[in-house]
């Protein structure tokens, strides 16, 4: 019995916080949303991020679902610019799961040659008219918030939850960046007009493997927003006086302190059991992303709203940056599923959905 | 993460079950805690190492090396045999351990075996009406005269009191040293003249407490643990031993899944409550806390394991398991309606009124033990390093920020 990280998780962890404190630091972050361009990713190739959850046979790490939750904590804790949950997650889980390794894809993923976009959102909630259609290999239709839009290839699924894989510069694919509140993120829509595709699965379980990874990714992301924001928080109330005092010396600031660490802590437990899952409880791997990633999204946007008016008027400001850690934290909420979304897949499950 | 507990832990779970498989019709039944069944299930536990396990041989236990893991499949082989475990209350769960640490010889042979064995009953005496939060500015007096302490004050919240033989006591013996340092920690017979028991019913119905008088009691004066003004360093301990025992998330999940039965049977318009999607999406944000508990609870396991101290992991337990109980049986009541409101010899009761109960119960200890507004001061100061709460010391505000 060993409820928590190992010695070389912990390593893991050190490592990759003390590279992105570095290399991703808030004046980074500044200028990534000014000009997209970051080389917060080629760091984390060489650090081996991406081969985290590809095989030895495959060219990878042949590492854990929990030694990627800990890298996913560590990039949201400091808001980094990485095309992490595509191209190190959501690809390498779909392409194993499917026994598929295109033109080596997965070895030129390892190697950070290669980018793969996620197009799947619409398999859990269709909005605006989006979906895709195939008639044989050729896809049609449009995905909106694929993620990593600029990508050099894309996993794509369709209305009857098969998967392809896209190439970025196919024939009939068109796309556009679209804003969202979260520049460390870049997202897009794609129009698909008859483009050919390579098909990866038909097996739904594939596509829902890959849903659950990219669900406890996201969900430990907010962890560690959630967790800088309440650190910052708490330095800041340390600090700043009013009324000769410091303003964490007033009950009214130091519980709210305590508030989002009690509804935080637990939630790092949750987040090491979800990913544990995902490799070794596989028969309740699904119901516990789906909690993971449901009550990180209701925990990270009490902390994302408590800790910025813990900061008062200074909370609100860009000098401060805090609403990038704010900003993350909303995306996630939203991004493959929102909160109540997740919770009705959770009921459904335990078949309490007539 | 390895979450199983190795073969050895296995085989010795197989011999807790196959001791509760043969000896499950000696069980007592509903039996009060002074019954002759309930008494000798006590013993048989003992003696087998399934209760008082790591109390030593000399003082009635079962003299076991501690261990959590061993501690905890009982806990869970119990449970699951719906066998009734061990005899707990505040004297064992409480006094046995404060007496391990710092009682003489004397008061351990004295108090330890009878105790564990359910013959002594006790109650704890901390709480007073002006003492809640603030318990060291308690007033009860004691002083010494000749070879006794004379007792005079009172004492509230001492659940049990009305069916006790002895009490352990916070009293005030050094009224000039500061409030923490003036207090001393007495053991006395709770039949000794000029103690008066009032009952104090609650919101639920029920006198799950007392108030406690005393005028002029007199106890002898070696009935002390430790030393003269050592009580609140005595108390500490134990009440930190009181707060971890609250809000269990085992018992959180069982309390879950009988919700869920519930939701599925009760209808409103011929339609399930499960199936009313506002209710269903509550159902499932509790169930994700109550899964957050429990792994809460599995790392503040394995930190033990490994002689660490889980810090805010374990500091939280108190404040989010009580409110989370609390939010729990409050679904069931809504779930159900007006026929929530049902209570006691109503014909429409669901569960024995249990949803009801636990529901008033669950906010009395958010409130008991430690309220989750001082529980926010214990996780900010001593979690978080924020700076505690500024003092008037000779007419000036001070500031400490609390040791980590």
């Amino acid at each position: 019995m060993d409820f928590g990280l190992s010695e070389e998780q912990t390593l893991l962890q050190d490592s990759v916080n003390r590279y992105l404190d570095e290399n991703s630091s808030l004046d980074h972050v500044r200028g990534y949303v000014e000009a997209p361009d970051s080389d917060v990713w080629s760091g984390l190739v060489e650090l081996g991020v991406p081969g985290i959850l590809v095989t030895e046979a495959n060219g990878g790490l042949s590492m854990t679902a929990l030694d990627a939750a800990i890298v996913a904590e560590a990039l949201g804790s400091h808001t980094a610019p990485a095309p992490f949950l595509g191209s190190a997650v959501m690809a390498p889980v779909a392409l194993q799961a499917a026994g598929k390794n295109p033109e080596d894809l997965l070895g030129a993923i390892v190697a950070g040659e290669q980018r793969v976009g996620i197009a799947v959102g619409e398999t859990i909630a269709t909005r605006a008219d989006a979906g895709i259609t195939s008639s044989g290999d050729s896809l049609s239709g449009k995905a909106l918030f694929v993620l990593d839009h600029g990508a050099d290839a894309y996993l794509v699924a369709d209305t009857t939850r098969s998967l392809f894989l896209v190439k970025a510069d196919a024939k009939g694919l068109s796309n556009q960046h679209l804003t969202t509140i979260d520049r460390t993120r870049r997202t897009g829509e794609l129009v698909f007009d008859n483009v050919a595709a390579e098909r990866i699965s038909d097996d739904p379980t594939v596509l829902q493997k890959t849903l659950n990874f990219g669900r406890v990714m996201l969900a430990a992301d907010t962890l560690g927003a959630a967790q800088n924001m309440l650190d910052q928080a708490v330095a800041y109330a340390k600090e700043r006086e009013q009324f000769n005092r410091p303003i964490g010396s007033f009950q009214a600031v130091k519980h709210m302190c305590a508030e989002m660490a009690a509804d935080l802590e637990p939630c790092r437990a949750l987040i090491w059991f979800a990913a544990h899952s995902l490799d070794e409880l596989p028969e309740e791997a699904t119901l516990n992303a789906c909690h993971a990633k449901a009550h990180l999204a209701e925990v990270g946007k009490k902390v994302a709203k408590t800790a910025t008016e813990v900061h008062g008027g200074m909370g609100f400001t860009d000098l401060l940056g805090l609403h990038y850690w704010f900003k993350r934290i909303g995306f996630n909420r939203q991004l493959l599923g929102g909160p109540e979304q997740v919770r009705e897949e959770a009921a459904r499950l335990q078949d309490l959905v007539a | 993460m390895d979450l199983s507990y190795g073969p050895d832990y296995e085989t010795f779970r197989e011999e807790v079950r196959s001791f509760i498989a043969d000896h499950r019709d000696q069980a007592p039944k509903g039996a009060g805690q002074r019954a002759p069944e309930t008494l000798a299930w006590q013993k048989l536990l003992i003696e087998h190492g399934y209760a008082a396990r790591t109390i030593p041989k000399e003082y009635g236990g079962y003299g076991a090396e501690p261990d959590i893991l061993k501690t905890r499949i009982i806990a869970e082989e119990f449970a699951r045999g719906k066998v009734p475990s061990g005899l707990g209350g505040q004297g064992i769960s409480m006094l046995v351990p404060t007496l391990l640490e710092m009682g003489s010889e004397a008061q351990k042979e004295q108090f330890i075996r009878p105790t564990l064995q359910g013959e002594m009953v006790w109650c704890q005496g901390y709480s007073e009406p002006g003492a809640g939060s603030d318990l060291a500015s308690l007033r009860t007096s004691a002083v010494l005269d000749g070879d006794e302490w004379v007792i005079n004050g009172q004492k509230i919240w001492t659940s049990t009191a009305q069916i006790a033989d002895w009490i352990f006591c916070l009293v005030r013996t050094e009224p000039e040293a500061p409030k923490h340092q003036g207090i001393s920690f007495l053991l006395f017979r709770m039949d000794t003249p000029g103690i008066e028991i009032r009952p104090l019913v609650d919101m639920t119905g029920v006198a799950n407490f007392n108030e406690t008088f005393f005028t002029d009691v007199r106890v002898p004066k070696e009935q002390i643990v430790g030393a003269r003004g050592q009580g609140w360093m005595v108390a500490n301990s134990i009440l930190g031993n009181e707060r971890d025992s609250l809000g269990n998330p085992d018992v959180a999940l069982a309390r879950l899944t009988s919700l869920t039965e519930l939701m599925k049977q009760e209808t409103v318009n011929g339609q399930r409550a499960i199936d009313n999607p506002v209710l269903r999406d509550r159902l499932m944000q509790i169930q994700a806390r109550v899964m957050a508990l429990r792994c809460n609870d599995l790392r503040v396991l394995s930190a033990k394991l490994n002689n660490a101290d889980a810090k805010l992991a374990r500091m939280i337990v108190k404040l989010q398991g009580t409110e989370l109980r609390h939010e729990l049986e409050g679904l069931a009541i809504d779930a159900m309606g007006e026929l929530g409101l049902a209570y006691d010899d109503n014909p429409y009761l669901r569960d024995h009124g249990s949803w009801q109960a636990q529901y008033m119960f669950y906010l009395g200890l958010i409130i008991g033990g430690g309220t989750s507004q001082i529980q926010k001061n214990i996780i900010s100061e001593r979690g978080l390093g924020m700076p505690k709460e500024p003092k008037f010391e000779k007419g000036q505000l001070t500031f400490a920020t609390a040791k980590s």
